[in-house]
Parts: structure tokens; sequence; C-alpha cells
């Protein structure tokens, strides 16, 4: 019993279950079926790799064994039935076995030693199964919280238990959830591919919006949250990744893995030791993680330089702008104004004009900041989002109109979900009463939030 | 697979019979373009003309008007016959009635 052997089967499980699954539904169509298979072979794995060593390539090992799975089950409820559909998809199984996607028997003792090279049409065969699976899980015929919830059970194998606590929703209703949607996929007949070229673009920005629904799901939870939520910002950037490495054409794949990326790498500075939120202006910038804001940077750079801009692209490079200002005083908000006015000419929002304005009162001062906050709350168009009066009471407390600026406090005060941000309005509205000092803007807060990417 | 589309309007604006025609013609052939079969369909009166029945504890209750009082109603049916529900969805897009009605597309139950 070695922890090496345990520690490798756990890291082909994060590596690979979304793939042995993907391949399995390829095969059998079946997705219960390719769920259990893909389970049989990790709890497989964990007793041949301690007998016979991890395998040179543990995916392909795995999903032969979950074929081989599958097979014998197949086989069994053959008998007897001998249903036609089964058995066709019977011999396309044996078929794939002979294909090359595998290598080594799974229970032979050859199976440590395979080949080390893989063949590139098996590679490929395989990234296109987990792309179909991506677009199958993120159709827009099922409930967008059953997208969320077969993304992260199908592709990035978080338990059912796991998934009900990450949405904080009973385990039962999870189930239900999965077990509906699997139904409705294959009674209504959603097809298992990827979109053609007609449907790909709209369907491609379903699925970045699924990724980022999940990365902001984990991203809003305070530390002190459930580790499994906090832990969906890590589950979405793995799964934009793969996204990346499988649709490497794709700007927006790459726009949004960069958004992510530039967001978490700041996420340890947003609050404080007390679990308050600390603004833009006063977060410590030697905590942002500095790998994290050059791997982001990079990216978006290689993505915008293909001239295929879009709304996680700009959101990226908002993003950037502040992460990679020295100081909070060195922000190019000029710069971040002109990425914003671009942002709601592609994505039209309330939201980005509300960070559109806060960009402009930097950029120009407040008073022109405050006019557009102004006809924004005239609008109607963001009454109950608390953003908005806190902008507006940061704008008027810089005005010095410490009076007005109370009450717009009171008023973000009211609409807060949360108690971190109503500490923070509580402190401010506390300052303003006291018509005090103190010169931070709680407004960027608000910059990128969820769903500005529409 | 088979599939009903139900498609639905606000009975607001209905266009002449021969529009109605000509729409339907390039629709149908669109469907065989896709190498999806139409196998059939009916236009319906509108709802106005609906009477309901229902049998409760063995007595059967008539009434005027369709069975739910919405703002979309029925205003027929075509069943289709294609690969996939991606298919399917197409095929309901470019129904004349898509544009500012609303098609709902039900798998049909087969044994």
């Amino acid at each position: 019993m070695s922890d090496e052997v345990g520690a490798a089967v756990g890291r082909a499980f994060r590596q690979e279950w979304g793939q042995v699954v993907a391949t399995l539904i390829g095969l059998t169509g079946d997705w219960d079926l390719a769920e259990e298979c893909a389970q049989d072979a990790f709890a497989l794995a964990l007793e041949k790799w301690r007998r016979d060593g991890v395998p040179h390539r543990p995916g392909a090992w795995l999903t032969t064994a979950a074929r081989h799975r599958a097979i014998d089950r197949l086989r069994r409820e053959a008998v007897g039935a001998a249903k036609l559909r089964e058995a066709g998809i019977l011999a396309g199984l044996e078929q794939a076995g002979t294909a090359g996607t595998a290598a080594g028997g799974v229970g032979g003792a050859g199976s440590a030693a395979e080949e080390p090279a893989e063949d590139e049409a098996a590679v490929s065969g395989v990234a296109d199964d987990r792309l179909r699976l991506i677009f199958t899980c993120c159709h827009p015929a099922l409930p967008l919280e059953a997208r969320v919830a077969l993304t992260l059970r199908t592709l990035a194998g978080l338990t059912t238990p796991e998934i009900a606590r990450a949405f904080l929703v009973p385990e039962a209703t999870m189930a239900q959830r999965l077990v509906r949607a699997k139904r409705k996929i294959r009674n209504a007949g959603i097809p298992y591919r990827v979109p053609d070229a007609a449907l790909l673009p709209g369907r491609t920005s379903g699925v970045l919006g699924v990724l980022y629904l999940l990365f902001n799901e984990g991203y809003a939870a305070s530390s002190g949250a459930d580790l499994v939520r906090r832990g969906l910002t890590a589950e979405a950037i793995r799964l934009a990744r793969l996204l990346t490495r499988l649709m490497p054409d794709d700007c927006e794949a790459a726009g949004l893995l960069a958004l992510m990326l530039l967001h978490e790498a700041r996420h340890a500075a947003r609050l404080d030791a007390a679990g308050d939120l600390v603004t833009l202006t006063e977060q410590d910038r030697t905590r942002w993680d500095a790998d994290r804001i050059a791997e982001g940077v990079g990216l978006l750079r290689a993505a915008m330089e293909r001239g295929r801009p879009g709304p996680y692209q700009i959101q990226a490079a908002i993003v950037a702008c502040h992460a990679t200002a020295a100081s909070a005083g060195e922000t190019d908000w000029e710069q971040i104004v002109a990425l914003y006015g671009h942002l709601v000419e592609l994505a039209p929002s309330p939201v980005i004009e509300l960070n559109r304005a806060v960009a402009v009162a930097m950029a120009e001062g407040p008073a022109a900041g405050l006019e557009l906050l102004d006809a924004l709350r005239e609008s109607g168009a963001l009454a109950r989002y608390y953003l908005l009066p806190a902008a507006r009471a940061d704008l008027l407390r810089r005005l010095d109109r410490p009076a007005e600026a109370a009450d717009a406090y009171r008023e973000a005060l009211a609409l807060a979900a949360t108690d971190s941000e109503r500490r923070f309005l509580a402190r401010r509205l506390a300052e303003a009463e006291g018509a005090g000092e103190g010169e931070a803007e709680g407004a960027e807060e608000g910059e990128a939030e969820p769903g500005a990417g529409g | 697979m088979k599939y009903a589309l139900l498609i639905c309007d606000d009975e607001s604006g209905r266009s002449g019979a021969e529009d109605i025609a000509r729409g339907h013609a390039t629709w149908t052939a669109y469907i065989e373009s896709r190498g999806a079969v139409f196998l059939g369909g009916v236009r319906l009166r509108p709802s106005e003309d609906a009477t309901s029945v229902r049998t409760r504890a063995g007595e059967v209750m008539i009434s005027d008007g369709p069975f739910v009082e919405t703002k979309e109603q029925i205003g027929g049916f075509a069943l289709i016959e294609c690969a996939d529900l991606d298919t399917a969805a197409d095929i309901a897009s470019r129904h004349p009635y898509a544009a500012h009605g609303v098609i709902e597309i039900r798998p049909v139950l087969e044994p």
C-alpha cells in the first residue's frame, strides 16, 4: 500500500475522468452506464496499480478498463433480451478496442508497460469526445442549473453531494436535477456532438456562460465558506483550460480563461482577515498572484492579436489594466473607460454602464461619473442592485456632499446581500454621517461582476 | 426521432390564406432540404371557437374556450421526423410563425 498510487489515481481522476466518461458516452450513448463504468474503472485502478504499478498512460488504461466494464455489463443485459441496438453498441465497443485508443489489456500484466507513443488520431478522437460532452452538457434546451450540474458531474467528476453542497441545495434535489437532465437528453433527442458551423458561435458562448457562472459562484464565496463551493473557481479554470486546448481558435474561450485567471489572481487580497471587503484601491498588491496575472495577460495578448474581440476578451483587458498597474494611482483609467465603451457596444447591459460611469469618475472626476450614474438611476434599470447607490454614495462623498452620500449609503445598505458588503457600507455610512475623511472608492468592486459579460 | 411542433401565437395578426400557403410551402421544402420528413399537420381555427370537455365523477362538463387562458394559443401543429433536437429546432426556427409567435417542440412518445 503506497500513498503514491493513491495520489496517482487521484491525479488521474482529476485529469482523466471527463475523458473516460465522454468516450464511454460516445460509444454507448448511455450517460448512466458511462458514469458507472468510469467509476468502476477508477476503483479497479486503485487495486491493480498497487499490484502492477502505475501505467504509462493512465488515461488510456482507464478508458480501456471502463470500456471492458461496459462490454461486460451490456453482454449480461443482452443475454436473453438479445437487443439489436445493444448488439450494435457492443460491436462498436469491441471495435474501439482495436482502433488504438487503448493500449494493453486491463487486467494483463502488460498494463504497466504500454507503448509510450499515443497515435494522434486516438488523441484527437478523445479530445473530440470531451468537446461533444461539453456542448451536450451546456445545451440550451436544458435548464441553466442543470447545465451547470451536469458539467460538474460528468466533465469535472464532482460527486452529486459535492455539487449539492456547492450550490446550497439538498442532495436529493441535486440528484433529481441530474436525473431529469439526463432523461431529457435521451427523450428529447439532444445530440451528442459538437454543433455545426452555423450553430457553433452561439453554442460556444453558451458554454462560456456556464463556465463563467461556475467561476462566479466560487468567486463570490468567502474564504470561510465551504471549500467545495470555493473550489468551483478552480474547476471553472480547469474546464476553461480544457476548452481552450480543444478550441484553440476560439478567442473568446481564451479571453474567458484570461479573465478568470486575472480575477483569481487577486482573490486573496479581496477580503481582509475579518472577512471584510477590501476595495481595489486598498488591496495589498503584493498579495496578488503574479504568475496567474502573467499567464492571464499572455493569453489575452495572444487572443487579442487575432483581431476578433468579444465581451470576455474586453472584460479581461479591463481587469488586466487593474492587475498590471503598479499602484492604484497608476491605473490607466482612460484606457478602462475606452474598453467599457467598447463593451457597452458589444454587450449592452446596465451593469456595464454602471462600471463605465465609475471609470469615467476616475478618469475625468466624480462630477462626470455622477452625471452618468444619475441617468442610469433615472432609467430604473438597476433598481435592486446595491452597487448603484453604493457608487453614487462614493462619488457624492468625493464631491463633498456628505448628507446625500449618507442617504445613498443607506439605500445601498438596504439592498446589499452579504454580510461583508453590509459591514463595508455601514463603515462608509458612519464616515459620511461624521462627514469624515478617507478616500477609497467602494464602487470599483462592481468591476466585472457576475453576468457582466451577458 | 419524431417531434410534434406546436405552433403558438397571440392570434392578433393572422395573415391571409395566400401568404400562409406560400410560407408553408417554403417551410416544407426546407424540411426536405434538411433530410427530414414532414409527416403532416393542421392549422386550427382561433381559440374563440374552442370548446373544452372534462369528465369528473362521471359528469361531463362542457365549457367555452381553450383549456387554459394564455396570451399564446396553439394555432396549429406539425409532425416531423428528423435526426435530433438540433435539427428539429432549426426546422422550427424556419416556420413562418417563429418570427412572431413561438413553436414548442415536443418529442413524440414512441413505444
